[in-house]
Formats: C-alpha cells, sequence, structure tokens
C-alpha cells in the first residue's frame, strides 16, 4: 500500500462529535469525524447544506459557543490537544497558528472600525508590535493581497469596499500572524462569479507563498476541481469519501461523490441545458435514516445499506460504501 | 462638518419659533388668562383694567405683542414676570439653572455608571439567576414612579429613620450651592440622584442588556474571537462598542428632556428651586413672562440634545458618516 503519510500531521481530527441539547432530544449534527492536514496542503472540506462542514471547522477552532453544544473527540495541532485547553491557550493559538476566515465579510468585520485597525488588532495580539509598525504591516499585507493603493485603503471601513475587497481584507488579517492553518468556511460563496475566482487564485497562490496549510469548505465542487490537493467529502454530519483530487474526481467511490461531481457545470464548452442534481434532500440531523445515511437518495441501495458502512480503503481513497468493500477491506473504526 | 452644524443650528431656531408661537397662542386662547385681570387685581373697574390694558400693550395687535415679547426675551433681555412684579424672568432662570444641573449631573453619573454594570453583567451572565434577577429589579426600576420613590425615600430618610444612625446624615429639603459647601452640597442631593436615576438605570441596564446580547450574536464576535483576542477585549472594544451607538443616543435625548424641565417631580419632592419647579409655578400662575422663557430654554436644551445626538451619532458609526457626506 502507498505511504501516505510522508510528514507528521499538523491537524489530526479523531471521532469528533458535536451535538446539541434541543427540545426535541439530543441531535448530532457531527457524527465521528476523523481525518487529518498535513502541512501545506490545500483539502476541501465539501459537502451539501447541512452536512456539518462548518460545525467542523468552528470546533477546530474551539469557536462552538452555543451552551447546549456537546463535544467529544480530539482535535490534535502539532501533537498538542485542543479539546478542553484553556480559553487563555487557546487565545495563543486561535488567530496566531490557526485563522479562519468566513463567507460574509461583511458581517464578519467590526463595523466601526477601519480594515487597517481590525487587521493591527490581530497582529498586536499575537506579536509585540508599535501600532505603527503594525500599521506598516496591514499596509503590506493589503498589498500583497493584491488591493489597490493599500495605504488608501487601509483606513477605510468595511462597508465602504466592494464584496472582494472585504474578503481580501479579511484574509489579510486571518494570515497576518503567519498562520499554519488557514480554514476557509465558503469564502467565495458570498462574491460574485468573477471576484470567486480572484480570490481562490489568491487563496491558492498565498497558500504556495506562506506555506499554510488550507482547509477550504465549499460546496461547490468546481472550486475543488481548481484548487485541492485533497478532499474530503462530508454527507449528514460524516465524512462518507476522502482521498487525493485526482482519484477522487477520476474514480469517485461513494455514489453521493459522484452525484456532486455531476452536478458541476464543465469548465468548457457548451453548459447543458440542466446540471443532473442528487435527488431528494439531505435528512435533517434530527431524523436521519438508519444504516446509511445516503440510501434513501441512492440508485445503487441494496440490503447491506440497512447497516452502517464502515469506511473502506480503496488504493488512495477512503469510501464509506458497501460498493467499495468488493474491492478492499476495511480501514474505519467499526461505527456503533 | 460645518456645514451640518450651520443647517442644525437653522433648524433649531425654526424649531424655537415655531414652539414660541404655539405657546403664546395657547396662552391666548387659554380662559381666565388675561393678563391685564390679573395685574390690576380682583375688584378693578373697567377704566382701570383699561387703563392697565394700554399700559402693557395688551390692546396691540397679538402679533404686536408677540414680536414685543420676544424682543424683551431675546434683545433686550428685561422680561419680567406678570404674576411677581418686578421679577425679571432671565435672572430667575439663571438662578435655577445650577439647581436642575447639580441634580441631573450626578444623577446622569449614577445611572450611566450603575446601567453598564447591570447591563454587562447581565448579558454576560445571560440566563442565569443573576440575569433574571437583575432584569425583574430593572423592571421595577422601571415602573416605579419618580414622585412615589421620592415621597418613600423622603417619609424614610426625613422622619421615620431620619433619627437613626443610617440615615441622620441627610440634611433637611433643600439646595446647598456647590460652591458655599460641597460636602453639604454632596449630601442635599445624593437623595436626589438616586431617585432620578433609578428609573434610568432599570430603563438604559434593560436596553444595554438587550444590545449586548444582539452584538454577540454577531458574525464580527466570532472574527474577534477567531483572532484570538481577550474575552475582555472583545466585550470592551467589539461588542459594547458597537452597542454604544444605541445608548449614546438614548442618553442624549433623556439628558436633553431632563434638562428642559424633565426634572420637575424630582425637584418638586424635594423642594429644589430648579428650572422645572419653576416652570411648574409659572403654569401655576399663567405667568406668560415666565411660561415662555422657561419653554424656550427647555427647547433649546432638547433640540440641541438632538443636534448632540446626531453628531455623536456619526462620530461612532461610520457607516452614518459616510451616507451624510
Ligand atoms: N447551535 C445549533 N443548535 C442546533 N443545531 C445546530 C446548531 N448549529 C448548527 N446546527 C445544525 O447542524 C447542522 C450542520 O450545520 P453546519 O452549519 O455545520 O452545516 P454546513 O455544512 O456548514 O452547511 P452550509 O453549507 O449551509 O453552511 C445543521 O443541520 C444545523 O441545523
Ligand atoms: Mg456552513
Amino acid at each position: 500500500m502507498l505511504d501516505r503519510t510522508p510528514s507528521e500531521p499538523l491537524l489530526s481530527v479523531d471521532s469528533l462529535t458535536v451535538s446539541f441539547r434541543t427540545e426535541h432530544g439530543l441531535i448530532t449534527a457531527v457524527d465521528k469525524v476523523s481525518f487529518a492536514i498535513r502541512p501545506g496542503e490545500l483539502v476541501s472540506l465539501v459537502g451539501e447544506s447541512g452536512s456539518g462542514k462548518s460545525l467542523t471547522s468552528l470546533a477546530v477552532m474551539g469557536l462552538i459557543t452555543d451552551p447546549n453544544a456537546i463535544l467529544t473527540g480530539s482535535i490534535r495541532y502539532k501533537g498538542r490537544e485542543l479539546v478542553g485547553l484553556s480559553r487563555h491557550k487557546l487565545q495563543a493559538v486561535r488567530g496566531n497558528e490557526i485563522a479562519m476566515i468566513f463567507q460574509d465579510p461583511m458581517s464578519a468585520m467590526t463595523p466601526v472600525y477601519t480594515i487597517g485597525w481590525q487587521i493591527a488588532e490581530q497582529l498586536r495580539a499575537h506579536r509585540k508590535l508599535t501600532k505603527k509598525q503594525a500599521r506598516t504591516r496591514a499596509i503590506e499585507l493589503l498589498a500583497e493581497m493584491g488591493m489597490p493603493s493599500p495605504e488608501v485603503q487601509v483606513d477605510r471601513y468595511p462597508h465602504q469596499l466592494s464584496g472582494g475587497m472585504r474578503q481580501r481584507a479579511m484574509i489579510a488579517m486571518a494570515l497576518s500572524c503567519d498562520p499554519s492553518l488557514l480554514i476557509a468556511d465558503e469564502p467565495t460563496t458570498a462574491l460574485d462569479v468573477t471576484v470567486q475566482a480572484q480570490i481562490l487564485r489568491l487563496i491558492e497562490q498565498l497558500q504556495r507563498n506562506h506555506g499554510s496549510a488550507v482547509i477550504l469548505v465549499t460546496h461547490d465542487m468546481g472550486v475543488v476541481a481548481e484548487v485541492a490537493d485533497r478532499v474530503m467529502v462530508m454527507y449528514a454530519g460524516r465524512i462518507v469519501e476522502e482521498g487525493p483530487k485526482e482519484p477522487v474526481f477520476m474514480h469517485p467511490g461513494h455514489p453521493y461523490t459522484e452525484g456532486l461531481l455531476r452536478s458541476i457545470p464543465p469548465m468548457h464548452g457548451v453548459r447543458p441545458h440542466r446540471l443532473i442534481a442528487i435527488p431528494g434532500a439531505p435528512p435533517s440531523p434530527a431524523n436521519r435514516p438508519p444504516g446509511c445515511r445516503f440510501s434513501p437518495r441512492c440508485a445503487y441501495r441494496y440490503e447491506p445499506c440497512g447497516i452502517d458502512p464502515p469506511l473502506f480503503r480503496k488504493e488512495q481513497q477512503d469510501i464509506a460504501c458497501y460498493r467499495a468493500e468488493a474491492l478492499l477491506e476495511p480501514v474505519g473504526v467499526q461505527r456503533p | 462638518m460645518g456645514f451640518i452644524l450651520l443647517r442644525r443650528l437653522g433648524e433649531m431656531l425654526f424649531v424655537m419659533a415655531g414652539i414660541s408661537v404655539l405657546v403664546f397662542l395657547i396662552f391666548f386662547v387659554t380662559p381666565g388668562a388675561d393678563p391685564a385681570a390679573r395685574i390690576a387685581g380682583r375688584n378693578a373697574s373697567p377704566e382701570v383694567l383699561a387703563a392697565v390694558r394700554h399700559d402693557f400693550g395688551f390692546d396691540q395687535p397679538i402679533w404686536v405683542q408677540y414680536l414685543l415679547l420676544m424682543k424683551r426675551l431675546f434683545i433686550t433681555g428685561d422680561l419680567t414676570s406678570f404674576v411677581n412684579r418686578g421679577q425679571k424672568v432671565i435672572p430667575s432662570i439663571l438662578e435655577a439653572l445650577p439647581i436642575t444641573f447639580s441634580l441631573l449631573l450626578g444623577a446622569a453619573v449614577l445611572w450611566v455608571v450603575v446601567s453598564i454594570l447591570i447591563g454587562v453583567t447581565a448579558a454576560m451572565m445571560r440566563g442565569t439567576w443573576v440575569d433574571k434577577t437583575l432584569m425583574v429589579l430593572g423592571l421595577i426600576g422601571v415602573s416605579m414612579p419618580v414622585f412615589w420613590v421620592g415621597e418613600v425615600a423622603n417619609l424614610i430618610t426625613q422622619s421615620r429613620y431620619h433619627d437613626t444612625w443610617l440615615f441622620s446624615w441627610v440634611p433637611a429639603l433643600g439646595y446647598v450651592p456647590l460652591t458655599q459647601d460641597p460636602w453639604g452640597w454632596f449630601k442635599a442631593l445624593v437623595v436626589p440622584w438616586i431617585t432620578l436615576a433609578i428609573l434610568y438605570i432599570g430603563l438604559y441596564g434593560r436596553v444595554l442588556r438587550a444590545s449586548l446580547v444582539e452584538a454577540y450574536q454577531e458574525d464580527f464576535i466570532r472574527t474577534a474571537r477567531a483572532k484570538g483576542l481577550s474575552e475582555r477585549r472583545i466585550l470592551i472594544r467589539h461588542a459594547l462598542r458597537t452597542s454604544l451607538v444605541t445608548f449614546v443616543s438614548l442618553f442624549g435625548l433623556d439628558f436633553g428632556a431632563l434638562v428642559g424641565g424633565g426634572t420637575l417631580l424630582v425637584e418638586y419632592v424635594f423642594g429644589l428651586q430648579g428650572v422645572g419647579f419653576l416652570t411648574f409655578n409659572a403654569f401655576g400662575n399663567l405667568d406668560l413672562p415666565m411660561i415662555m422663557a422657561a419653554v424656550m430654554y427647555a427647547s433649546v436644551f432638547v433640540v440641541g440634545a438632538n443636534a448632540v445626538v446626531d453628531i455623536l451619532y456619526a462620530t461612532l458609526d461610520p457607516r452614518v458618516r459616510t451616507s451624510r457626506a
């Protein structure tokens, strides 16, 4: 078998489970998710709305603040356990070692401060810099993000910038302390199509220059095709397929991945009249079907699907589907 | 900015002119308000009445009377009361001013500080018994009539428990000028301050808690956490700072209304002869010059406070600033 872990993982998440106490009992939004991120790689986390992508990212940042949330499992960053870390120690990691950018840069920035002030604030939270040095660094960062006349933009308020420029400012802020891991939760969803491509290029380029690993959360397989090294497909709170981009795109192992791939509009040539979408809708965390969660929407469904499939390894891919079982032995933990 | 200020000033003058005309007209249509009859006394003959009318210019057309009144109020400044002969109106107001201001400033400091403490504590401990208790207390504070609170405070500190160690320091009702006896000034005002502040502490505490809770739902708070800022910094620099807009505008308007005479009830209960008290007496006596002066004075503060709030608003919220420019 191929050695898929040439270097120590930067981040390893093990059996991460996020549940919420609600009036309708306990609902499990993220269910025993495990994955690893190696230094410098760009991993894409894809899935339909509600699959638990944001919660997984927020959990890594320790940002699940809902008092009704219950988080179990392990999140190790550079070998250090983040789950249960004191608030003070977590603050030194956030923004410094692991940074995050969000979908809507308008609401994600404090409206009453200039973007320069907000970038400087993060710098000064983690580095010993004077106000002036922090400002100079903020201008440099904005320039690096491809902002025209950064020394003017630095004194602008978020509402005075276009969506794309705001997202650049957010990225500048996130990268200000040279994090080893950047989590981008749908960073282009709120932007125009043309701007989307620019921001993706930028993230890709920065990832190369800074050597940061990136978790790019998206529901758009087209985005994955553009930039990712590796793909993790999430469905109803679980990772159902994981592997390097090429094999996953060439030979998707899970019917859900297959469905997602069919829904990408072609990059070149004529756009088909209608994209083939997966029939049905994902189940809500409150009422998931027994056995394989995708089975009600699956065209290949057969008897074994009544029992929850474990992850099977097929060459470089891990697939939670019995169709893959025919090929190789299970690798994942058997789920109860 | 200069233009905005100028426009504001124009608006203010316009509003004040409108108010003065209104007050003037209401006065003249009020039955039993004929100033000549009051000045001439109860059993005056028609001849005496006519003479008084002529002397005071009450036989002139109403707009001439209005202009005369305005001239004496704003230009010559020698307007005198119709009721207390020889009492100059403007000096009376100037005399009453420090009393109202003393009462208000102390109460304002108290209510701002305490309501911020309450609002922040309740928001931080949201859902706990501390939060619930504070909010219920706030509601009680809001719903207690100021007049009643004042009377009860007087009953306790002036009579019932005045002879106990707890309240023996409370001086008799009335005002002590700050310049004469600062400690006496303080002692005389503590109870009125608390009385006036209670309502606003309840109100502002509840408002601040609500806007803090709302601010904490905002995405930018999540960003602030993601940046690795301390909870304290997130509270002060992000949540509180963005909640301040509501708080400050509310404060400006309330403060303006209170300087303008809203302190009347507290002044009355505690025997403080401030502007509210003066206005109250003027209305009781149907003393037009005094009413006019008090109303004009009040409108300056109310309209002025509005202008200050607008300017503060623009300073606190850059989104407002740019939409104006
Ligand atoms: N505080 C909460 N309380 C209860 N349920 C929650 C809470 N936060 C999230 N959920 C549920 O968890 C599930 C996963 O949410 P999450 O935001 O991670 O989805 P997502 O994959 O990011 O979707 P999207 O593409 O819409 O952003 C959703 O069904 C959501 O309803
Ligand atoms: Mg999401």
